[in-house]
């Protein structure tokens, strides 16, 4: 089944096309890379996605459902109330810089929206983020504030936060870029367990070993395109000039 | 005047019992004028107090307009604040006051005159507060907004639970200037001969021909800043529990 469909999608700023008519799907359990150099559409693609931003041209689907498309006149339109609430909780997002809320603690962050957005009921929520924390490995943190913890730790609970909503589709937007590689070693670690678990995920990233590892698809972009897409093998050993410069493997 | 004709016109006896009549007519009206200044000490807390109850509000309100999308709102807002920085205290609490006989024929009552200074204070305090309150809110970084909308929280939500708590830290210094300066401000309320503080001090200084209501009053407002400054110092220290 297709969790997620964005069909013909493009984006403009400034009228600057940034991303010119891109075509994609995820299926259930699916997990799907995004690999592609800077200024290339990636991170500006998951935040059409995830509503972020508005798109110009196109529709976005989740589980059949039309989320988002582009009226006649070119404005992008949405569902409304009850039914936008439903689409928003379909999908989750991981920023680069963790975007926790400062004032909260680590347990706060976790559960405020499932209680206060959601309306599940408490006990239920704290056993849940009691249950996150621990597979995090940060059962002892739950008390902490996010500037008591280290960035890995923050990734972390954010992907904890994002999970406590129960999306089944998780967006990560380069989740490691602002981590050392021993940070970064934690994070994947976690991502890892998610793979395991068949979470539905998009990544976007620059760790090209990790995407080739644990991705189903891999999807290359440049230039505000998809050049490349595939399986892994078949994206990272292809014949094309532009991932071979990419991957900095011309010639090799 | 008349009392530094009287001693120069005296003879050495009778200068020497002026001056301690004078100095026991002090002696004597001291505690009686400690309890004058302290019903005034009263009135400038509750015009204190209560220009904070309704400018603190007011003044995210007006904080709103002055970032709407909307540019009526916006461009109403950004007058409102210009005339209100723009022009004395003092002139818009006459304005207020005597506004509604001048310009709208309105008979006022004496009941009136506390009112139209609450109001004054009020409207111009939320001009500076609203631009405390936008510098708040436009300092805070986009990934907040956005982590809140991709969790589902809608806009006000957001903005109460998640944005306006981290605001509150981040003007804090300024707010305690502000309501440093609303302290001292109010004696402005002089103008409209309200019977605060400053009025009472300036009254029997004059009648009373002595420097001391002054020292009093001097007193009063370093001690009710001192007051202020601790209580906001331990606001911030409680706020510091975040970075």
């Amino acid at each position: 089944m297709k969790l997620l469909e964005m069909n013909h999608i493009k984006k403009q700023f400034d009228g600057l096309e940034v991303i010119h008519d891109i075509s994609l799907s995820v299926n259930e359990g699916e997990i799907l890379s995004i690999i592609g150099p800077s200024g290339s559409g990636k991170s500006t693609l998951l935040r059409c996605a995830t509503m972020l931003e508005q798109i110009d041209g196109g529709e976005i689907l989740y589980m059949g459902e039309k989320a988002a498309w582009v009226e006649a006149d070119g404005r992008q339109n949405f569902p409304k109330g009850a039914r936008l609430k439903q689409i928003h909780s379909y999908f989750g997002l991981v920023f680069q810089n963790f975007n926790l809320f400062p004032h909260f603690s680590v347990m706060k962050n976790i559960t405020d929206a499932p209680i206060t957005i959601q309306k599940r009921p408490k006990d239920e929520v704290y056993k849940q983020a009691e249950d996150l924390l621990q597979k995090m490995g940060l059962s002892d943190k739950a008390d902490a504030y996010p500037c008591q913890l280290s960035g890995g730790q923050c990734q972390r609970v954010a992907i904890a936060r994002a999970l406590a909503l129960n999306p089944k589709i998780l967006f990560f937007d380069e989740p490691t870029s602002a981590l050392d590689p021993e940070l970064t070693g934690e994070v994947l670690k976690v991502i890892r367990s998610l793979a395991d678990l068949k979470m539905t995920m998009v990544i976007v990233t620059h760790e090209m070993s990790f995407a080739r590892e644990i991705s189903d698809r891999v999807i290359f972009m440049d230039k505000g395109v998809v050049a490349l897409e595939g399986k892994p093998d078949e994206v990272f050993d292809a014949d094309h000039t532009r991932i071979r410069e990419f991957l900095g493997k011309f010639g090799r | 005047m008349r009392r530094r004709d009287a001693l120069s016109r005296s003879t050495g006896k009778h200068r020497k019992e002026l001056r301690r009549g004078t100095r026991r007519y002090i002696i004597m009206k001291f505690s009686v004028m400690l309890e004058q200044l302290s019903s005034g000490m009263l009135k400038s807390m509750g015009i204190f107090a209560l220009t904070l109850i309704f400018s603190l509000p007011l003044g995210l309100l007006i904080a709103f307009g002055r970032m709407s999308k909307n540019t009526i709102l916006r461009t109403i807002t950004k007058v409102y604040i210009s005339v209100m920085r723009g022009t004395p205290l003092m002139l818009q609490l006459l304005v207020v006051y005597f506004g509604p006989y001048y310009l709208f024929g309105m008979k006022i009552g004496g009941g009136y005159r506390f009112t139209a200074i609450i109001i004054g204070f009020a409207l111009n305090y939320a001009a500076y507060f609203a631009e405390i309150y936008r510098s708040g809110i436009e300092s805070m970084p986009a990934g907040q907004y956005e982590a809140a909308q991709v969790l589902g929280y809608g806009r006000v939500q957001c903005f109460f639970r998640i944005i306006f708590p981290q605001v509150v830290k981040r003007i804090l210094p300024s707010v305690t200037n502000e309501v440093i300066t609303l302290v001292k401000d109010t004696s402005l309320s002089f103008s409209l001969a309200y019977a605060e503080m400053f009025t009472i001090a300036k009254q029997i200084a004059a009648s009373q021909t002595t420097f001391m209501p002054f020292v009093v009053a001097a007193v009063f407002y370093y001690v009710f800043n001192l007051v202020v400054a601790v209580v906001m110092e331990r606001i911030e220290k409680c706020l510091n529990y975040y970075q």
